[in-house]
């Protein structure tokens, strides 16, 4: 039987939707999710299925859609807060990490915060400074949250069914570059496709490098092991889908085939996952290296509105190819 | 008000038409992708709010700031439509060399600080600006617009507040245009008389004023002024207006969805229609001199196309890494 090809936003809501008809207690909320149907079309049609009591329309109040869903978690509903953008996550910054992360462990295990924050992250189209961020390592900083983005559609489905079911609080993010883009839906149709959090992907099997990278860097990764092959370069790509909890036996077991990494990210490159990728592997499989670790990230700077210069500024296929020529 | 004679008012006027035409020239020019990139957040429809309040400002020494919806506000200071344009299509000779773009347009020269795209962000910035001018006793205040959305962030709170507390030089204007983005004022706020809000705060609350009406405008924020200079700390106006180009020019489900409402608002409530309507019946034989100004600011919208079309795109490494820091 074939398998249907669905857009990401689209597998997103087929998750959203099962996991609303499954479980009374699941609701929404965030801004237009309700009467505009959701600024990603991500919760198309649910206020007309579901009603304004689980399809909350909230004022642009970042800070109590964040604090909110967190209390309502602890006090046993399955909330699913959405940002618009991750950009505006950060006006709930404290609500998310000094609570949703922290209260399960500061109180010892009598708090659960099973909470899903869901945003739309990635840049690109000219929004520039403040609305251009794929900030997920800020978030994943901090243990007791756990971070994930997806990079096609049957993850996106799986990985967000995942994150509701689960009992700790999950920052969900969605690259808006990739909400349009179709991709195959899982093969299982029972509703409980349910991809494990904190396990990666080795999307494409290789033997002389390994590219690391998550949700849009996938894209890249590939068209980049395509161009690489035509030079007879074998290239592994590992999508991690969590940054937290990061799965470093699938990172450890394919640098240990390779013995070369490159890691793209679409975020900065200061503190970041390419740092800490680096700082695993280099910790434990320190005599299987053999080449530098090379990152690509975006530019170190605030991204201009300007467009050449954002496109400068934003890694590409081609920054990927050309990290991998300089270590093999 | 020794200042409104008939020269005062008519260069109102043309900074009212010079908006309007410099907002739909860049509807035209995005939607034939002149002007690029996502957001472009148009101010027609709201340009009797901008005019009358900065009508009381003595530009260069009092301050202002906004929210993306900023075009206006930089022509009505009288910043060079030139150099917005620029902006506007992310060319070097932009106001900020085409880094910021359309929600970013600012003017040091003319203590203009600033659009702000992080709804609310900007509010804190206000009273710091106005900590300011009351630190080193200069005399400005500031005129601070709000989204009526905005004004339900914790951001709006605090700052109101902190004005309230410290007595800050502030001019706080709610530009409660009905919406914030699709949402309704009144699904979104728990009292819709946002301008009540003041009472909270301690600060003076100035209640309604017609946001179509430049003249009505004008005399509020007068009297705001004469507040905020005796002393007595900020003042809160909510405003009310329309916005005639959707939330953003990309967001049209929201102007189809209130089609209606929005003729309506057009036919009778324009705010240049009406402005015209006053300068006529006040003075006499001024009608083709008004159509002067019409044809006047087409001409200069269009110069102003031509130098940014003209004007390069900044593409260098030097220029990405320019000022990420003070050299
Ligand atoms: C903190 C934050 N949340 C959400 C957004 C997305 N957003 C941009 S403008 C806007 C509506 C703001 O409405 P209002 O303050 O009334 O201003 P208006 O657009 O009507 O001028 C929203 C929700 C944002 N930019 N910042």
């Amino acid at each position: 039987m074939a398998t249907k090809n669905l857009p990401m936003r689209e597998a997103l809501r087929q998750a959203l939707l099962e996991e609303m008809r499954r479980d009374e207690r699941v609701f929404v909320m965030g801004e237009e999710v309700g009467q505009w149907q959701g600024t990603h079309r991500v919760t198309r049609g649910f206020i007309e299925e579901f009603g304004e009591k689980r399809v909350r329309d909230t004022p642009i109040s970042e800070m109590v859609i964040g604090g909110a869903a967190v209390g309502a978690a602890m006090a046993g509903l399955r909330p699913v807060a959405e940002f618009m953008t991750i950009n505006f996550a950060f006006l709930a910054l404290d609500a998310l990490i000094n609570h949703a992360a922290k209260i399960h462990y500061m109180f010892d295990g009598m708090f659960k915060v099973p909470a899903v924050f869901r945003a739309a992250t990635g840049w690109g189209d000219q929004a520039t400074a403040t609305h251009s961020h794929m900030p997920e390592p800020i978030f994943a900083h901090f243990p007791g949250m756990y971070v994930g983005s997806p990079s096609n559609s049957a993850d996106a489905y799986g990985m967000l069914k995942a994150s509701i079911r689960d009992e700790n609080p999950v920052l969900f993010t969605e690259s808006i570059g990739l909400y349009g883009r179709p991709g195959p839906m899982p093969e299982d149709e029972s509703g409980d496709y349910v991809l494990p959090i904190g396990k990666g992907n080795v999307v494409q099997e290789g033997t002389d490098v390994s590219i690391f990278t998550y949700a849009r860097g996938v894209e890249w990764a590939k068209q980049a092991a395509r161009t690489l092959s035509k030079d007879g370069v074998s290239v592994e790509i590992v999508d991690l889908r969590w940054l937290r909890p990061l799965d470093t036996d699938i990172i450890f077991e394919s640098f240990k085939k390779t013995n070369r990494a490159v890691i793209v990210e679409e975020s900065l490159p200061m503190y970041s996952f390419g740092s800490e990728l680096a700082a695993q592997i280099q910790e434990n499989c320190f005599d299987y290296m053999d080449a530098p670790i090379k990152r690509v990230s975006a530019a170190d700077v605030p991204l201009p509105y300007s467009k050449y210069l954002e496109l400068m500024a934003l890694p590409d296929e081609d920054k990927v190819v050309s990290a991998v020529k300089e270590i093999i | 008000m020794a200042r409104l004679n008939k020269e005062t008012l008519v260069d109102w006027y043309r900074q009212m038409v010079l908006t309007r035409e410099f907002e739909e020239t860049c509807y035209q020019l995005y939607t034939e992708k002149r002007i690029t990139g996502v957001y472009l957040h148009l101010y027609s429809g709201q340009e009797a709010l901008g005019t009358g309040a900065i009508g009381n400002m003595e530009i260069g020494k009092d301050h202002i700031i906004t929210a993306y919806r900023d075009h206006g506000i930089g022509l009505m200071l009288g910043m060079d439509p030139k150099v917005l344009m620029a902006e506007m299509m992310g060319r070097v000779d932009g106001s900020s060399g085409g880094k910021g773009g359309s929600m970013h347009l600012a003017s040091r020269k003319l203590n203009f600080w600033g659009g702000y795209a992080i709804v609310g962000g900007h509010l804190p910035l206000a009273a710091g600006i106005g900590l300011e001018a009351q630190y080193n006793e200069t005399g400005a205040f500031v005129v601070s617009f709000v989204g009526d959305g905005a004004s339900n962030n914790g951001y709006f709170h605090e700052s109101l507040n902190l004005a309230g507390v410290w007595d800050l030089p502030v001019i706080w204007i709610i530009v409660n245009n009905g919406f914030g983005m699709g949402t309704a004022t009144d699904r979104a706020a728990g009292n819709v008389n946002l301008h009540e809000r003041a009472l909270s705060y301690g600060i003076k609350d100035m209640g309604r004023v017609d946001g179509q009406d430049v003249m009505a405008v004008y005399e509020k924020v007068n009297e705001a002024a004469q507040h905020v200079w005796s002393g007595k700390g900020s003042v809160l106006i909510e405003a009310i207006t329309y916005r005639y180009r959707g939330h953003g020019v990309s967001d049209k489900q929201y102007d189809t969805a209130f089609a209606e409402e929005l003729a309506e608002w057009k036919e009778n409530k324009d705010p240049i229609v009406l402005f015209r309507r006053h300068l006529e019946d006040k003075y006499k034989d001024i009608s083709g001199e008004l159509d002067d100004i019409h044809e006047k600011q087409k001409e200069i919208v269009a110069e102003a196309v031509e130098f940014a079309e003209n004007s390069p795109f900044p593409d260098t490494e030097e220029q990405l890494y320019a000022n990420v820091y003070v050299e």
